[in-house]
């Protein structure tokens, strides 16, 4: 029997030749990374340990991105403590560098690993082919002290993709569609794995965005085949893969979706959950107070390309907050070199430092009550931006940047 | 003239706005809720001890920095009574009489006080501590106006025909 | 009898003349109203029984203090003063374009010779132009949105003359700062101070921004540049007759005449916890810095950015050392976008945020904790005004911050 890519992936970390879905392997990381979410918790749990050890820090990578530049002195006292732990144990650290999934991405993610993140969107890494999942501080702490872990090998999800998107419509709109179909926990436990031709026409940008979510529809990993625009991208990052691992043709799959992206359209999830998904159409007219062009899901100089050409020469809604943040310190130079922060700055938008900003809901950019984002962010939970009684619809970079200019939930094809 | 005694909290030099009432505070809604963080930089519980009719008692440039007028109505949410200082700056004694909470300006008594101490009050003639006097120097008489309203919006609803 | 230039403007604008201790009452050229005051003003406004601004074209609202939102409650504050705006119809509202007292100049609203006060103590700074400005508190710009006055008490003058040519590691904010230290705290409270001499006309009007931002913390009413061509080219105006003679005549009666020599002076910092604690950086020893703050009102023009990316091209800072870099206004932003210093900021490892008051103003932008040690290029080191009560706030100026991110400890520019 064949194996999928989530499957070979665990048998190469577990030193077995062949695994299947639900066995429960004992597997070697190969990176862990942890964000100022959290790691300051995990800290005090190494601390209370009878003899704290870290199995190997070359494999750790903390990343500060959550609050940036420290709101709170509760912010700065866990800054504090996770940047002093990192320094005394030789940790790989970044403050400023960006989003800690797009930094994964740029600096250290190569295809074939087994990666474990503190952070649920840690999935994003299948996007290089790698098995990145998000793990509680507990399983973190653990993994970091012994370098191991367990993991349930999961069943997987099938997409073959087919066709090629519409103008206009964006891999954000795809897995917003893919998520609506299978619900929020249409994929619990299980990994997403996704291939066929329709996928060589999707950039990096807009892969990583599409695996960055699946963990809105349950998912524990996302997988990608790694192709040419894959190896391209490692390549112009410096890197070489571990392994590159296809699916067997004789794989066995949960289930199998095929999907024609020429069928999907401008879409996006109303409020308060992922899955609920409308077209756009349906949510226009809308009267929005913020618009965020950011985070992990959207924050890439693709997007930003995407927003700037549509805002270039018009201005930003005079009512709208339209906070625009790069996903990393890479994107901010390249759009600052492309001419796209000018763009951007003289549309009246607000210009942010490389953070999470208003997905995380901390930080700068919160919405307040009774207030209406639409954000690129990755989730529209009740009161995950701001107040609890404000309201957050999710969408494309192009979708957001159109909305923003007109104050209200629209399409770019529309202004 | 009216008079009063209270018990004295002693501060000193440049007792700035950030501590009367730090920056993250001043967006709460009302005056009320931003009480307990008075003064909380330099020392945290004295917002809890203070009682009505308390006296502050300081050195130079009290109210020094920003021109966040929650400081003097936070002071007088308190229940001080009166702030008797060697000087006050500015915008803090403006935003003070303003809201009708008393400001004496005296170069002495800030030396000789213990806290905890009581001290007598006469407005505009004199305070008196341990069988000493200390001279109060009385107001301009725009600022005497602005007092006797009971503080500037009230004197602005006289002047646009409002009762208090 | 000849006048100083506080005395001059009040004149101009009270149509007689004043001495130092007279009581009138000013017409006001220009509010400036800051998103974090706006609460109360308005309801203060409401109480007062006032339906109208006496003019919406001299009222400012700009939103710095809370934009971007970094707590749910900040955008209240926002909605209140674009609710304002609306009702009231003032058309000058600025909702994430900058600090206030950048743009009040940058903007084009204050012009030598006018009145101007705001609803923050750093409104002195307008004094950059030769305009009076001074804070107050929200009762009183209540007052003055429905009446269009303010009772003022003319000050006495404290000149400040320097001479000479400055050392080229010192920079305006040092210069400020060793006065400040001179002055004291306490020193010009109720008076103006009056910058002369040819040091500081050779400065730049932003340097002279810095300057008189930082007046107040001598407790200062208002400081004051006489407008020269420098001023007019920078309000993009001609000088008329009343513009051109402000400033303060040769027979003017100061309170008190500071002068100094240019050469004299040395990189200093401000060190914890008030302001008038000047002190030579050479003198300060070996500290070791968290983290570095450039901007605000007082430091965050792009001669400022400029300055500090010279000292840090083609360098990286030191390890595990912050430097937070937010540019005054979206203006200087953009400037300094075009003309590649954010680029040289940025590959020194700058974190460079949206402009705004950010951590000056001490609700985010770079909170620190206990122990830790911020050389920051604002206004004011008062104690937790950046974090908690433990933090070591050192003022100092863009290069001598911009040396300190570079070695990460406290250090002057060579």
């Amino acid at each position: 029997m064949g194996m999928t890519i989530a499957e070979k992936i665990i048998a190469r970390a577990s030193g077995n030749e062949v695994v299947k879905a639900n066995d429960i392997c004992t597997v070697e990381l190969d990176l862990l990374m942890s964000n100022d979410g959290t790691s300051h918790i995990t800290v005090d749990k190494y601390n209370a340990l009878k003899n704290p050890h870290i199995a190997d820090p070359s494999k750790l990578v903390w990343i500060v991105d959550h609050n940036l530049p420290s709101d709170s002195v509760k912010t700065a006292a866990s800054h504090k403590k996770m940047r002093d732990f990192a320094r005394e144990n030789g940790i790989t650290y970044y403050e400023g560098e960006g989003v800690c999934h797009q930094v994964m991405m740029e600096k250290h993610v190569r295809p074939g690993q087994l990666i474990f993140g503190a952070d649920s969107h840690t999935c994003a890494y299948g996007a290089l082919g790698a098995f990145g999942t998000g793990v509680g501080n507990t399983d973190y702490l653990y993994a970091m002290v012994t370098g191991t872990s367990w993991v349930l090998v999961p069943e997987t999800l099938r997409f073959n993709l087919t066709g090629k998107l519409s103008e206009g419509v964006y891999a954000r709109d795809l897995i917003l569609t893919i998520i609506g179909k299978i619900s929020a926990n249409g994929a619990n436990y299980k990994a997403m794995e996704f291939g066929g031709e329709g996928l060589k026409s999707i950039d990096m940008a807009g892969r990583i965005s599409i695996c960055n979510l699946c963990v809105e529809a349950g998912a524990k990993t996302a997988l990608m085949e790694v192709d040419e625009v894959a190896m391209d991208y490692l390549k112009a990052h410096g890197r070489e893969p571990v392994q590159c691992f296809a699916p067997d043709a004789d794989a066995e799959y949960a289930h199998v979706y095929d999907i024609d992206l020429s069928t999907i359209k401008p879409i996006v999830a109303k409020p308060h959950f992922v899955d609920n998904v409308v077209p756009a159409e349906e949510a226009f007219g809308t009267h929005i107070d913020e618009a965020f062009l950011g985070s992990c899901n959207n924050g890439r100089i693709e997007d930003f390309r995407i927003g700037a050409e549509i805002l270039k020469g018009r201005k930003v809604n005079p009512d709208v907050r339209f906070l625009v943040v790069p996903a990393s310190r890479d994107v901010y130079r390249q759009a600052m070199k492309e001419g796209l922060l000018a763009i951007f700055m003289e549309a009246g938008a607000i210009v942010m430092n490389p953070n999470c900003s208003v997905c995380w809901g901390a930080c700068q950019g919160v919405i307040g009550e009774g207030e209406t984002l639409i954000s690129t962010g990755t989730r529209n939970f009740k009161g995950r931006c701001g107040h609890r009684e404000s309201f957050v619809y999710l969408a494309s970079a192009a979708t957001v940047t159109a909305s923003a200019i007109k104050g209200e939930i629209t399409t770019a094809d529309r202004l | 003239m009216e008079k009063f005694t209270g018990k004295v909290w002693v501060m000193g030099d440049d007792i700035d706005t950030d501590i009367i009432l730090p920056t993250e505070y001043l967006v709460f809604k009302t005056i009320d809720e931003m009480k307990p963080y008075a003064f909380s930089p330099l020392r945290q519980d004295i917002a809890k001890e203070l009682k009505s009719g308390d006296i502050i008692v300081a050195g130079n440039n009290f109210g020094c920095g920003s021109s966040r007028e929650q400081a003097p109505e936070v002071v007088k949410a308190l229940g001080v009574k009166c702030v008797i200082a060697k000087s006050f700056a500015r915008i803090f004694f403006r935003n003070a009489i303003n809201n009708g909470l008393l400001l004496i300006e005296n170069p002495d008594l800030a030396d000789d006080i213990k806290e905890g101490d009581e001290i007598t009050v006469t407005i505009n003639e004199k305070i008196e501590y341990n069988g000493k006097e200390y001279p109060i120097v009385s107001l301009p008489d725009n600022l005497v106006e602005i007092l006797d309203a009971g503080g500037l919006v009230k004197a602005m609803r006289r002047r646009n025909g409002l009762s208090d | 009898m000849g006048h100083t230039m506080i005395e001059k403007i009040i004149a101009h604008n009270v149509g007689h003349e004043v001495k130092p201790g007279d009581i009138v009452t000013v017409d006001v050229d220009y509010v400036m109203l800051d998103d974090i005051m706006m609460p109360f003003i308005v309801s203060k406004f409401k109480e007062m029984g006032f339906s109208k601004v006496w003019d919406p074209k001299k009222t400012v609202i700009i939103c710095d203090h809370l934009v971007p939102a970094s707590q749910v409650d900040d955008t209240r504050a926002y909605h209140i003063s674009c609710d304002f705006a609306k009702e009231q119809e003032i058309p000058n509202l600025h909702r994430s374009d900058g600090i206030c007292h950048q743009l009040m100049t940058e903007a084009g609203y204050v012009k030598p010779g006018h009145v101007v006060f705001g609803t923050d103590s750093h409104t002195t700074t307008y004094g950059c132009v030769g305009a009076f400005s001074s804070g107050i508190g929200y009762t009183e710009m209540a007052s003055i949105l429905g009446t269009g006055q303010l009772w003022i008490r003319v000050p006495s003058t404290i000149k400040v003359n320097i001479t000479g040519k400055l050392p080229s590691n010192v920079m305006s904010k040092d210069v400020i700062l060793k006065i400040i230290g001179d002055l004291t705290a306490a020193g010009a409270t109720y008076k103006a101070l009056e910058f002369t001499g040819d040091t500081v006309e050779n400065m730049s009007v932003s340097s002279r921004m810095t300057m008189t931002n930082m007046a107040i913390e001598a407790g200062a009413k208002c400081g004051l540049f006489a407008p020269d061509e420098k001023t007019a080219e920078y309000c993009e105006i001609e000088l008329d007759d009343f513009q051109k003679n402000l400033k303060g005549d040769d027979d003017a009666v100061y309170e008190q005449v500071l002068n100094y020599r240019a050469e004299d002076f040395v990189p200093v910092m401000a060190v914890p916890s008030n302001v008038d604690h000047c002190v030579p950086i050479s003198e300060i020893g070996d500290v070791k810095v968290d983290q570095v703050f450039l901007g605000s009102c007082t430091n965050g023009r792009l001669e400022d950015l400029m300055a500090a990316a010279e000292v840090l091209k083609g360098k990286k800072i030191a390890p595990f050392v912050r430097f937070i870099v937010t540019p005054a206004s979206r203006k200087v932003y953009q400037e300094a976008l075009q003309n590649g210093t954010l680029d040289i900021l940025l590959d020194a490892g700058a974190d460079i945020t949206h402009p705004s008051c950010g951590l000056c103003c001490g609700r985010t932008g770079g909170i620190l904790t206990d122990g830790e040690v911020v050389v920051a290029t604002n206004n004011r080191n008062f104690l937790g005004r950046m974090g908690t009560n433990k933090v070591n706030i050192y003022l100092a100026s863009p290069k001598s911050a911009a040396m300190s991110a570079l070695t990460g400890k406290i250090s002057a520019a060579e």
